[in-house]
């Protein structure tokens, strides 16, 4: 048995020691917000936060842990820079499927987070790691841009 | 796939209102609504499906037995003694937007706010939901708002003629002296206003209305605005539920190992170490594969891993792309079905001053929805019950009666929203798989395929190859135009009965349906199907092929006058005002004809398809290693007449990325049977990094709407093309560009 703290509650999950989080987020613990898209951390769909740094959850084994908090896009919304990051993806409807979107807004959030004032190679570098197949490149980055102009 | 293309298909789909257990009140009412066809069955109520642990304002199955005291004037409007609106969606929602459109149209005659109605998933119906476009329950072709522009303005419009009559007789007025506005029937002499909820048991007892009148466009206050997906909410925050995330109690979770070799089938299986592995619970053989179910997707996966399994890998083996090329490169040299011949091709060619000679390329390709390929399925002696995100709901039906028995009124669907489809979700053999292993496991199980899987199994767009030849007089005009296509018929496999007289209508549209000048032209198609590579639709379909080849040919006619591309294409397009239109407005907005810098090249197409007009102006740089970066794209669309510009602008950024990814990167190879690419590491994505400015300019147009999902990716490869040819002289006639122009 591990205990993890994941979004701001403690759960205690069954979980084999290479089991990756993605997995435990989704099979055990029933939040399936955060994607499945590639295993091998090349898409960044399972994109979460631990500790506020953005990690890829599919390559994350259980063991990797420890008492790190896990923050994933159901709660991302109560902290100031994803609420931010939320409010600009609805102001300028950036999603269309979706499916990637959990990862871009984790990834997104985490940057400007850490950068109030993100540059077009800042906002490069942090999201490059996020693929979405339906193209809504010019959207993250505009939505990245109003984000941090709110703060 | 157009209008053109699936008009007046007849697919032996599953006939839906087989699954009918109640019918329901006031069902007469729906037969005004499509041509009478509409015969307003229910369908069993919705299955234990347990939502996931976001709460969706998406996504519940349309599929609700009746209640009593809720108005349903046909398939597509509820609406509860409460006034709470429930729209049934009859297009699926794969990131196209069609759950903001389709509730705009009908919102905008039913005079209720767009953020006051809750969305449903259309079930599997095909007398309710039928796209006559298509001629079946289908979500592609771009097809969605050519299809349910007047129709869901219709449904709309009856609902509220109803509810305002019903106010009426309440009243004791002149139906006419009213009107509905925002949820409500207004009575503005006697200051009366009364809400839809209690309208709604006399409004359900009225007839059908002859006829209703649809608002004149110039009144719209809805449609043709940039109103705000109505699926956003839901999708920032992890409560949109995609097929993946669907959860139902005692569910167990599979992994897929198949063969690797196509055509190949299941040998031997060792699973000794694979049910070592905790949480491993059953080892199922399917035809041409093998799942392991386990507790969770981790033991599946594991389990998979752990199998030693023999394949027997059959003929295909052998087989490589570039047997594909042989096979096609020869079949290029039989007389293909004719699908269009104007003039005298022979004198066309006889009286030429000169002449160029061309073939096209254009490999496999694979969808990769970000969304991996998944089915959930319970499989019960007394029903079976399927969570999928599918374009072709009634399909799944047809396939689940076929693999478990049972009769059409006991399979039970829920659609889901699509994490892409591109076309991949136009097809059920993942369903039919899940459904294979689902027969053999005790509780509900979800079958969801690794990336790798998904890219290696999947159905393929076909390698095509395109030869070309062109005659041009003195002054440089096409005076002789020949071009066969060759390559695999998805149409002949997905829709049998349309492929007539060795014509395949999608693989030719575009290329027989040419706007340009060309008096004596022959466009002839050549089928030849690959040995055990299955294929299929993907985003572009029949226009991406053939704008590709044609766009990039008048280019090449162009550089041989040695006239200007956009003036050569615009004395060819003299007779259409809205080809013109198009090519001037991107010309403008792209300051065609200004200097380049040494390196740097514009490029240009036109394409007419799926209804719309579409003029693409690309700005690329070639670097001396030979790398290509797109610098700006700028498009000019002209789709009719426009539901929400918001949508049209993503649309055509997204299909315009989704080209640029095809043109520079993406291929499918084969090699010893096998495809060589397995994940985004070797079948690469554009990403922020390497996206273009993209300047989208909508032309008004009150003409029929045309489609939108498609053109963006059709239209794009060729002008990117055509620009490194400016920039380098060199002319790629095979996609992807890829490392073709390391040596330049």
């Amino acid at each position: 048995m591990t205990i993890l703290e994941i979004n701001g509650q403690s759960h205690t999950v069954d979980a084999p020691p290479d089991m990756p989080i993605l997995w435990v987020l989704r099979d055990l613990v029933g939040l399936t917000g955060t994607k499945f898209g590639c295993g091998i951390a090349q898409c960044g769909a399972c994109t979460i936060h631990l500790d506020g740094q953005a990690v890829r959850s599919c390559v994350l084994p259980i063991s990797a842990v420890g008492d790190r908090k896990i923050t994933t896009i159901e709660a991302i919304g109560s902290t100031p820079a994803g609420r931010k990051i939320q409010t600009a993806w609805l102001a300028l409807d950036v999603v269309q499927c979706g499916y990637c979107q959990s990862g871009q807004i984790m990834s997104a959030t985490s940057l400007i987070a850490a950068n109030a004032n993100p540059s077009n190679a800042d906002i490069d570098a942090a999201m490059t790691g996020n693929v979405c197949r339906c193209g809504t490149y010019n959207r993250i980055r505009a939505a990245i841009k109003q984000a941090a102009k709110e703060a | 796939m157009s209008r053109e293309l699936l008009e007046g298909q007849k697919l032996p789909a599953s006939n839906g209102s087989n699954r009918r257990t109640f019918l329901k009140l006031g069902l007469s009412v729906g037969a005004a609504v499509s041509g009478g066809l509409m015969l307003g069955f229910s369908l069993p109520a919705a299955s234990q499906g347990a939502a996931p642990s976001g709460r969706s304002a998406i996504g519940g199955d349309g599929d609700e037995a009746p209640k009593s005291g809720v108005f349903e004037p046909n398939a597509f409007i509820q609406i509860d003694s409460n006034g709470k609106v429930t729209l049934v969606i009859p297009k699926v929602e794969m990131g196209q937007g069609i759950y903001t459109s389709i509730p705009m149209l009908i919102a905008e005659e039913l005079e209720v706010p767009l953020d006051s109605v809750t969305i449903a998933h259309a079930p599997p119906n095909e007398k309710l939901f039928t796209d006559p476009l298509l001629g079946t329950q289908m979500t592609g072709g771009s097809t969605s708002i050519r299809y349910a522009w007047e129709p869901m303005r219709r449904a709309g419009a009856t609902a509220r003629a109803l509810l305002i009559s019903a106010a009426a007789q309440q009243w004791r007025v002149d139906p006419a002296s009213c009107h509905a506005d925002r949820g409500e029937v207004v009575h503005a002499a006697s200051a009366r206003r009364i809400g839809y909820g209690k309208l709604v048991d006399a409004a359900t007892k009225l007839p059908a209305p002859e006829s209703v009148e649809l608002k004149d466009p110039k009144d719209f206050k809805l449609i043709g605005t940039s109103a705000k997906r109505l699926d956003s909410p839901d999708k920032i925050n992890g409560a949109a539920v995609y097929g993946l995330d669907v959860r139902v109690p005692n569910m167990v979770y599979a992994a897929i190992v198949q063969s690797p070799v196509f055509g190949g089938t299941l040998g031997s299986v060792d699973d000794t170490h694979a049910r070592k592995i905790p949480g491993v619970r059953q080892i199922v053989k399917i035809g041409n594969g093998v799942a392991v179910v386990g507790d969770h997707t981790w033991a599946a996966k594991r389990g998979a891993a752990a199998l030693d399994i023999t394949w027997n890998e059959g003929n295909g083996a052998s087989y490589s792309t570039d047997d594909v090329i042989k096979e096609l490169a020869s079949a290029s040299n039989r007389d293909g079905a004719v699908a269009r011949m104007d003039g005298d091709i022979r004198k066309g060619f006889n009286e030429a001053k000169s002449r160029v000679d061309a073939v096209y390329q254009q490999p496999f390709l694979a969808h990769a929805t970000m969304e991996p390929v998944n089915c959930t399925v319970s499989v019960r002696a007394d029903g079976c019950d399927i969570w999928v995100g599918t374009q072709v709901p009634t399909r799944a039906v047809d396939t689940a009666v076929k693999v478990t028995g049972l009769t059409a009124e006991k399979i039970t669907v829920h659609n889901h929203l699509l994490g892409g489809g591109f076309g991949r979700r136009l097809e059920i053999d993942f369903i039919t798989q899940a459904l294979k292993v689902g027969k053999q496991v005790a509780s509900p199980v979800k079958v969801v395929w690794t990336r790798e899987e998904d890219i290696q199994q999947d159905m393929f767009r076909p390698y095509y190859y395109d030869t070309l030849s062109a005659g041009l007089d003195a002054n440089g005009r096409p005076i002789a135009w020949q071009h066969r296509i060759v390559g695999s018929s998805v149409i002949a496999r997905f829709a049998p009965p349309i492929f007539k007289n060795g014509l395949d209508p999608d693989a030719i549209e575009v290329a027989a349906t040419l706007l340009y000048d060309l008096p004596n032209q022959v466009v002839d198609y050549v089928r030849q199907e690959p040995q055990a590579v299955p294929t299929a639709f993907w985003r572009g379909v029949g226009p991406l092929r053939s704008t590709f080849v044609v766009e990039c040919f008048i280019d090449e006619l162009a550089n041989t006058a040695k006239i200007d591309p956009l003036a050569y294409r615009r004395d060819l397009l003299g007779k259409s005002p809205r080809a013109l239109h198009v090519l001037d407005v991107a010309a403008r907005a792209s300051s065609w004809g200004s200097a380049m810098t040494k390196g740097s090249g514009r490029g240009i197409s036109f394409m007419h398809a799926f209804g719309s007009f579409v003029c693409m102006v690309v700005d690329v740089t070639v670097n001396t290693e030979g790398e290509v970066a797109v610098n700006r794209v700028v498009c000019a669309v002209d789709c009719g007449m426009v539901v929400n510009p918001n949508t049209i602008e993503a649309q055509i950024q997204g299909g315009i990325i989704f080209g640029i990814t095809a043109a520079l990167y993406s291929e499918i190879t084969i090699k010893d049977g096998r495809v060589e690419q397995s994940n985004f590491t070797d079948y690469r994505m554009l990403r922020i990094d390497q996206t273009p400015l993209i300047d989208v300019h909508i032309v008004k147009s009150s003409e029929a709407p045309g489609g939108i999902g498609e053109p963006g990716t059709a239209a794009l490869p060729p002008a990117l093309t055509n620009a490194v040819f400016a920039a380098t002289g060199k002319r790629l006639r095979r996609l992807p560009i890829g490392s073709q122009l390391v040596s330049v």
